[in-house]
């Protein structure tokens, strides 16, 4: 029972760092970005090449992933995104799926249809008892580095100038650009850092969740229901949304294992209908 | 009993606020039909947003609007129009890449409840464009009945914007600053289309030309910081010193 | 002034709306296909299939302007619902005749584009695309789990229809199929074209165009979005019966994300608003795949997502706009010179 907790709270908290950065961004140029996903799985990626092909430490991937999914990102959105910001939603719904699409073809070219399998650390593998539960020690190392991380980010947006910075345009755009703010760089900075966290999520998530090329398409649902439920307005909306969804999809597959599919769907169609807004949101979503 | 006959629109104790700025405060208002009523006051007073409470555009804070002595304060935008209730916008809502014909049909289809006829091709209703053409024909815009409404000269798109409102033949209809943004030499079509209009029809008129105000109403409201500053004749506010002061002075100033 | 046209406006009105040589080469092209290319038969069908699907997605999407991801719910519904009544009718004369079926497909996708058109009508085009692609998952995750009912991920077995109208059964050939397909895609497509073409098409560009204007004219907007997404909702229900009964099949894989997005990628790629866009689109898509995915299977994603990338960047309008464009151009320099 407990053990499922932890694995949905680990698992949560892998989604709020893999989602993160996409309802940042949402939030501050109104720009959907569904192909998120595929930074993650560039990270993930990176991890098993640099793990199993070239025997590079696991703790030296994670660093690596966050930075070459930051460098993807900025990449991408000085040269594509950039153009998109005022067009409309479904255009940009229609370019970033086929981004997602490019993608999972080029990572099938490359490395194969079938899921990769990371091994572990011998450090990071097995379990420890914690208050009489079972803990894998992988869920937990999961949860320390993402609570970190989500500690370090709820820092630099609440007490930084950057962060106050960022608060302003995510707020009202236009407003921040009259006060002098550079908006423009404030979106690719964030764009990097967003795609940077998810890489560094999927290096993360690369041991655990399946790591094949359909991985965008698969999680670009879980990032909707994030934001569905926990809006684009702050982030400990979206923090919320990952651990509830975590602990609701670990849980429904573990005790209703025929409709666990169910359960986080109709929880994102339920929140749309009689909470447009998101569940864990004060002021309405732009 | 006959000297006061029954208001068609009337608010009481009208307030809309946003966030901190009360943009209509408490406009206990009524408007006899037949009415020829401007309604002034400086940029920000709240005139806009006064329409667009009568329209139910935006839902008031508190107070009640009624129409033909009914309480339609919680009505739909729709069900305000079906009863009667037609406004034009301060700023243009039309359909860029639709014809000026095919833009009047919409407001005469509804009118005329053809709107759900899905299976006759549209213009079967030979009456109902015949009528759409007659009316573009008297706003001056036969000539460019079939065009983009996207391509038309700014002036003629907001004769478009009266015609759409007319088409719906209302009872009452708020006019908010038809003229804005014409060129000189249009802007007298624009009021003598107003000017034409049936005269059992209750206006509204939002304007900030004093010439064109005086000239077309018989009654005048100045709306100061969302609140009804002086009413009254035109004359009335012509002598009024404290609307002079007020509004005309300021616009004196604006203008210097 | 256009040659031919009567003066009268409302004979103006009605004169567009005729029938125009291009469409009709179109169909006689759709046709003759039949004779050019008879091994090849299923594929055509199933271009008629997918277009239809797209045509039904215009009519939201490219006439009312609904965003939707979730289209492929209906398709799916009205899938499995002409399969299991061909299935469990199998015996039973009236129950598997495929007419039949279809109009059971049609209804029951109708039904739940009913049902769920309320979840559409507020919110911003995002809500809109979860809400409809969140339909669209828990229809696909109750196909896969209702394995008694469905077969689960295995697919509808045993899907037998009846000969249609009692004479023509469908054979190894597809030549029955390709008829039936064509047909019924006509017949849906004249419905949608006499619908777009009548003052209800007109009331539903206006709602597209500004709805708050549309309100203040009068209009029911809300009603007029169910009604317009209900009936799309039972054509892509139609299109998805059609494919079962066609291919004698029907899989999860008919209800799938992909789907949607194929759907969506079709018509946009062919054009939306103007209802061929749906069919062109169809054409060129399901060719192209033919044709890439005998060279290279498994990267057919990474076309259809290149295809998609330079689509939102570059052209606007898809094929069927890029060809009104390439007539402007062509039409004014024969004017200057
Ligand atoms: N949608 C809105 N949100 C917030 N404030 C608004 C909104 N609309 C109008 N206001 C404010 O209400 C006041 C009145 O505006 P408006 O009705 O447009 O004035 P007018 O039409 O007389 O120029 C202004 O201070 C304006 O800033
Ligand atoms: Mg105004």
């Amino acid at each position: 029972m407990l053990t499922i907790l932890f694995d949905g709270v680990a698992y949560g908290m892998l989604l709020f760092v893999l989602a993160v950065g996409l309802c940042i961004t949402l939030g501050l140029m109104n720009f959907i970005n569904l192909a998120h996903g595929a930074f993650a799985m560039a990270g993930g990626y990176l991890t098993v090449v640099m793990m199993n092909r070239m025997g590079i430490s696991f703790y030296w991937c994670l660093p690596a992933a966050f930075l070459f999914s930051a460098v993807l990102g900025v990449v991408l959105e000085r040269v594509l995104y950039r153009r998109l910001y005022d067009k409309t939603h479904l255009d940009q719904v229609l370019f970033s799926i086929g981004l997602i699409f490019m993608a999972m073809a080029a990572v099938d070219y490359a490395m194969g249809a079938s899921p990769q399998i990371v091994k572990l650390p011998p450090s990071l593998s097995g379990r420890v008892e914690i208050l009489g539960a079972q803990v894998g020690i992988y869920h937990l190392f999961v949860i320390v580095i993402c609570g970190l991380l989500t500690i370090g980010l709820q820092f630099v947006i609440a007490k930084t100038r950057f962060g106050s910075r960022l608060r302003a345009s995510v707020d009202d755009g236009r407003v921040a650009r009259g006060l002098g703010v550079n908006v423009t760089g404030i979106f690719a900075l964030t764009f990097a850092v967003g795609s940077g966290l998810a890489g560094l999520g999927g290096a993360l998530g690369a041991p655990i969740l399946s790591m094949d090329p359909s991985f965008p398409l698969k999680y670009m649902i879980f990032f909707l229901i994030v934001i569905s439920i926990g809006g684009t307005t702050t982030i400990t909306g979206p923090f919320f949304a990952s651990i509830l969804l975590g602990v609701a999809d670990v849980g429904g597959k573990y005790f209703v294992p025929e409709i666990g599919g169910f359960i986080i769907y109709t929880i994102m169609v339920a929140v749309l209908i009689f909470r447009p807004q998101g569940l864990f949101t004060r002021s309405a979503a732009r | 009993m006959s000297e006061a006959p029954k208001p068609v629109l009337e608010t009481c104790a009208l307030r809309k606020a946003f966030g901190g700025i009360t943009a209509t405060d408490n406009v206990t208002f009524s408007l006899p039909p037949g009415a020829r009523h401007a309604l002034i006051g400086p940029n920000g007073a709240g005139k806009t947003t006064f329409v667009n409470l009568l329209s139910g555009v935006l839902p008031a804070t508190s107070g009640e609007i009624y129409l033909n002595g009914v309480n339609v304060t919680n009505w739909s935008v729709r069900d305000r129009a079906r009863a009667g209730l037609a406004r034009t916008f301060q700023i243009n809502q039309l359909y860029a890449d639709l014809s000026p014909l095919e833009t009047i049909l919409i407001a005469i289809n509804e009118r005329e409840n053809a709107a759900t006829s899905w299976f006759r091709p549209l213009g079967s209703r030979s009456d109902l464009v015949d009528e759409a053409a007659a009316l573009l024909a008297q706003l001056n815009l036969a000539d460019a009945m079939h065009a983009r409404v996207g391509s038309l000269a700014y002036g003629r798109q907001r004769l478009l914007e009266i015609a759409i409102a007319l088409a719906s033949k209302p009872q009452v209809l708020l006019l908010d600053e038809p003229a804005a943004g014409v060129p000189e030499g249009e802007r007298d079509q624009v009021l003598d289309v107003v000017a034409a209009l049936p005269a059992d029809v209750s206006l509204i008129l939002i304007e900030h030309d004093m010439d064109l105000v005086f000239r077309f109403a018989k009654t005048i409201s100045v709306l100061v910081n969302g609140a009804l500053f002086v009413e009254g004749t035109r004359d009335e506010i012509a002598r009024d010193p404290r609307v002079r002061q007020v509004y005309l002075g300021e616009e004196e100033i604006a203008h210097g | 002034m256009i040659p031919d046209s009567p003066n009268k406006p409302a004979g103006w009105l009605l004169w567009r709306t005729r029938w125009r040589w291009y469409e009709l080469a179109f169909w006689a092209a759709a046709a003759s296909s039949f004779f050019i290319f008879p091994s090849k038969l299923m594929l055509i069908s199933e271009i008629f299939i997918l277009g239809l699907l797209a045509v039904s997605i215009d009519l939201t999407l490219g006439f009312a302007g609904l965003v939707t991801l979730g289209q492929g719910a209906f398709f799916g519904v009205g899938a499995y619902a002409a399969g299991l009544m061909a299935k469990y009718g199998a015996g039973t004369a009236p129950f598997s005749d495929p007419l039949l079926g279809l109009l059971v497909a049609g209804s029951v996708a109708g039904a739940l584009g009913f049902v769920t058109s309320f979840l559409v009508l507020r919110g911003s085009d995002l809500t809109r695309l979860m809400v409809t692609l969140g339909v669209a998952l828990i229809v696909e995750e109750i196909v896969t789990q209702a394995k008694d009912i469905t077969g689960g991920s295995d697919g509808l077995q045993g899907v037998m229809s009846s000969p249609v109208l009692g004479v023509w059964s469908f054979d190894l050939y597809g030549r029955t199929a390709f008829w039936y397909a064509l047909i019924v895609t006509f017949v849906c497509f004249w419905f949608c074209r006499r619908l777009v073409n009548s003052s209800f098409g007109l009331s539903l560009l206006a709602i597209k165009g500004n709805p708050l204007r549309a309100r203040t004219i009068g209009m029911p907007v809300n009603t007029r979005l169910v009604a317009i997404y209900t009936i799309a909702a039972t054509i892509s229900g139609i299109s998805g019966g059609l494919l079962t009964q066609t291919t004698q099949f029907a899989s999860p894989d008919m209800v799938a994300f992909h789907r949607s997005a194929d759907a969506l990628l079709i018509l946009v790629f062919g054009g939306s608003g103007f209802l061929y866009g749906g069919l062109i689109g169809a054409v060129v898509f399901r060719v192209m795949q033919d044709f890439i995915g005998n060279i290279t299977p498994q990267y057919w994603l990474f076309w259809v997502g290149l295809v998609l990338v330079l689509l939102v960047l570059f052209v606007r309008g898809g094929i069927i706009g890029m060809l009104m464009a390439l007539r402007e151009r062509f039409s004014r320099k024969g004017e200057g010179s």
